[in-house]
């Protein structure tokens, strides 16, 4: 049986690690490589890197990034960010991602997901969906959480199971920064609209929260200031998600 | 065994597809091997330790490896027990046929047909699964699976196990060949071990 995954990830912006509510009041968490290898060190069971950078020379350090982590991570690396076409896919995975996540991109033009995973196959293709609730339901937004697309967040989660996506990366932009737990109604939702494995964002700041996302049916969870903050550390976190009675890689 | 002065084993790695490979250059990287990547029949014939990664479809990652004659250097290879290893999709393409690409046939080294993961179960398999069994290169551990596809026997090999909505061939070995349907390269510490293993023989 599959153990529950710990991802720890890493917003990086002109190479190197940020962190804050992902695009606001951003300071500096350190060397990416360094921070991967510490987090498989710890336990880490994959790493997320998404490159926020502003600038495209900004994202040309974010290839450098990628290829300088592989070269001593041996566990799998998903990197997302400004994938905005099928060669910005095929950049990451060349420099080492063994997955790219697409988001803003995918929700303009879905047939991109479709080409990322017939080119590279399904097990590349994640498919990162920000959602919030608004007038009683989950809507998909873009560009960082700061637009809106009417678009239903459980309806896009099949759509891009049918375009041939391998994950869902979801985040709760309602949750993200407020260290008050995932959304476990968004995830529960989620994990039910497809078969595809769900990873949870937004909102983790202890085990309790982690495990009640594994509960609501995520496969994943993301969690990037808790390790951060060197608070805790990703083993700490397997250990008391053990005691609870949530299956882990130890 | 070739190599360079060093003594470093040469490793040569035949591409499937439009994978990368970079993640398995860097696991062998690490062991300190020599990594050449080729699809030539002759390199593949002469080299100490063969890789055959697989990132991509089943039908597609056959007819690449036809392509270049591939095929048939590598079956010669796992027939004369030479140290071969296959991974994921390389793995699958052992075996005769595969739900993936109905029509398209593999090396048939394995006379079993890779199948879809039934059941309620996530499709992909994506994370970590305990792998069950022992042998030469394998042990019992944590593994890092991405696949949608599995074969659930693998007649004339040892295979270790993995459950995954009912049991299924989480890798197989016999001689010098060890295929899996993980990754190694992207299982830490156990997929290390595994490669060092199969890099010592």
């Amino acid at each position: 049986m599959l153990t529950a995954r710990i991802i720890p990830c890493l917003d990086v912006a002109d190479g190197r690690v940020v962190k804050g509510v992902r695009f606001q009041g951003l300071r500096d968490a350190g060397d990416p490589a360094e921070r991967a290898w510490l987090y498989e060190a710890q336990g880490a069971d994959e790493i997320v890197i998404l490159d926020v950078s502003a600038t495209p020379e900004g994202r040309a350090n974010g290839l450098e990034v990628v290829e300088r982590v592989r070269e001593g991570l041996s566990i799998p690396l998903t990197v997302g960010g400004g994938v905005r076409k099928i060669d910005d896919a095929a950049a990451f995975l060349d420099a080492g991602a063994d997955k790219v996540s697409v988001n803003t991109a995918a929700v303009a033009e879905p047939p991109l997901v479709a080409a990322i995973a017939q080119r590279f196959g399904s097990q590349c293709a994640v498919v990162a969906i920000d959602a919030a609730m608004r007038d009683g339901r989950f809507e998909v937004l873009i560009k960082g959480g700061r637009e809106g697309t009417g678009r239903d967040a459980l309806a896009w989660a099949r759509e891009v199971a049918e375009l041939g996506a391998g994950e869902i990366l979801l985040t709760s932009w309602d949750r993200d920064g407020t260290r008050s737990g995932y959304d476990l109604a968004l995830t529960e939702a989620v994990a039910k609209a497809s078969r595809l494995p769900v990873i949870a964002s937004g909102g983790a700041a202890n085990a309790r929260h982690l495990a009640d996302a594994f509960a609501a049916g995520a496969d994943a969870v993301l969690a990037a200031s808790i390790f951060h903050d060197d608070e805790t550390t990703v083993g700490a976190i397997k250990r008391e998600l053990a005691d609870m009675g949530v299956r882990v890689r130890s | 065994m070739t190599g360079d002065v060093s003594g470093a084993t040469e490793v040569v790695v035949v591409p499937t597809g439009t994978a990368n490979l970079a993640s398995i250059r860097a696991a062998f990287g690490r062991l300190g091997a020599d990594v050449v990547v080729s699809r030539e029949p002759e390199r593949i014939a002469e080299a100490s330790h063969v890789v055959l990664p697989g990132v991509g479809a089943f039908g597609a990652s056959i007819a690449l490896v036809r392509e270049s004659g591939a095929d048939a250097a590598l079956a010669e290879r796992i027939a004369a027990d030479r140290p071969t290893l296959a991974v994921c999709v390389g793995h699958q393409l052992l075996f005769r046929t595969s739900d993936e690409s109905p029509g398209a046939v593999g090396l048939g080294v394995v006379d079993a047909h890779v199948g879809r993961f039934v059941g309620d179960v996530r499709v992909p398999q994506f994370g970590w699964n305990d792998v069950r069994g022992e042998g030469r290169f394998l042990r019992p551990g944590f593994a890092y699976f991405a696949n949608s596809y599995r074969a659930l026997e693998a007649p004339g090999f040892d295979v270790a196990t993995a459950d995954h909505g009912g049991a299924f061939v989480a890798a197989m070995e016999r001689g010098r060949v060890l295929t899996c349907q993980f990754h190694p390269e992207l299982s830490g510490a156990y997929g290390r071990a595994l490669f060092e293993r199969w890099l010592a023989c």
